[in-house]
C-alpha cells in the first residue's frame, strides 16, 4: 500500500514538472494572464471607481462575485461550527 | 480560559488597548480605498478586539458587553447587506453588483461605485467580525463544560 503511494506520488510529480514546464514566466508580458483584463484594470480602474487602491476595485467591484463567494465561505464555516459543536453539547445533555 | 483573568495590570492594558484596535480596525475598514486593507482586515481586527475582551474580563462581563448572539446578528446582517447591494442594482435595472445602478444621489458613476465598494467592505468586515466571535465563543464554551 505504501509502495502504491509512493508510486502514486512519483507518477504525479512528474507530471506536475512535465506541466511546469508548458507555463509561461512569472511576470511574462505575454502571458494569458497578462493580456486579458489586467490592461483594463489598470488604465480604467481609477477612472471608473475612483479608488486609488487597484486592489480594492478589482476586489470590491470589477470582482465583486468573487467577494460574495469568499464571504459567504467565512459565514458557512461560522455556522458550520456552530452546528458541529452544539451538537456534540445537546447529545451530552440527553 | 473564559474566567476572569486575575490581574490588574492585564486588566487595565486590555480596557486601554480595546477601544484602539477597533479605531485602528474602522480606519483599516474606511481607508481600504487608498491603502492596503478592507472589509477582511477590517474584520479581523474588530473580532480581535471582542477576543482580547473574552479573555482578559471574563465570562460574565464581556458577554454583557458583546452578547454572543450579537455575533451571529452581526455577521447575518453582513451577508444580508451584501446580497441586498447586489439585489437592489438588479432592481433598479443592472446587472448584480453593479455599483453605478444603486440608488444613491451621487451625480458620477465613479461616485457611485466608489460608495458601492465602501458598502460592500463594511459588509464583508461585519460577516468576518461577526463569524470570528461565533467560532470562538463555540470553541471556548465547548473547552470549558468539557
Amino acid at each position: 500500500m505504501k509502495a502504491l503511494s509512493l508510486a502514486i506520488l512519483g507518477i504525479f510529480l512528474v507530471v506536475l514538472l512535465y506541466a511546469e514546464g508548458g507555463l509561461p514566466d512569472r511576470g511574462e508580458p505575454e502571458a494569458p494572464a497578462n493580456m486579458h483584463v489586467s490592461a483594463y484594470y489598470i488604465e480604467r480602474s481609477l477612472s471608473d471607481t475612483r479608488t486609488p487602491n487597484l486592489v480594492t476595485a478589482v476586489l470590491a467591484d470589477y470582482r465583486g462575485y468573487d467577494t460574495l463567494g469568499e464571504t459567504v465561505v467565512i459565514f458557512a464555516a461560522g455556522l458550520a461550527c456552530t452546528l458541529v459543536l452544539l451538537r456534540g453539547r445537546g447529545d451530552r445533555d440527553r | 480560559m473564559t474566567d476572569r483573568y486575575q490581574s490588574v495590570v492585564v486588566e487595565l492594558v486590555s480596557r486601554l488597548v480595546v477601544p484602539a484596535i477597533q479605531l485602528f480596525a474602522l480606519y483599516v475598514i474606511a481607508h481600504g480605498h487608498y491603502s492596503p486593507g478592507g472589509g477582511f482586515q477590517g474584520g479581523v481586527l474588530l473580532a480581535a478586539s471582542i477576543l482580547l475582551l473574552r479573555l482578559t474580563q471574563g465570562r460574565e462581563e464581556s458577554f454583557r458587553r458583546f452578547p454572543p448572539g450579537a455575533a451571529f446578528t452581526l455577521a447575518a446582517l453582513g451577508m444580508l447587506l451584501f446580497v441586498l447591494t447586489g439585489l437592489v442594482s438588479v432592481a433598479r435595472g443592472g446587472v448584480f453588483l453593479d455599483y453605478a445602478a444603486l440608488p444613491l444621489p451621487l451625480a458620477s458613476t465613479a461616485s457611485l461605485r466608489y460608495y458601492g465598494i465602501l458598502l460592500v467592505e463594511v459588509a464583508i468586515a461585519l460577516t468576518v467580525w461577526g463569524t470570528l466571535v461565533v467560532i470562538f465563543d463555540q470553541i471556548g464554551t465547548r473547552t470549558r463544560d468539557v
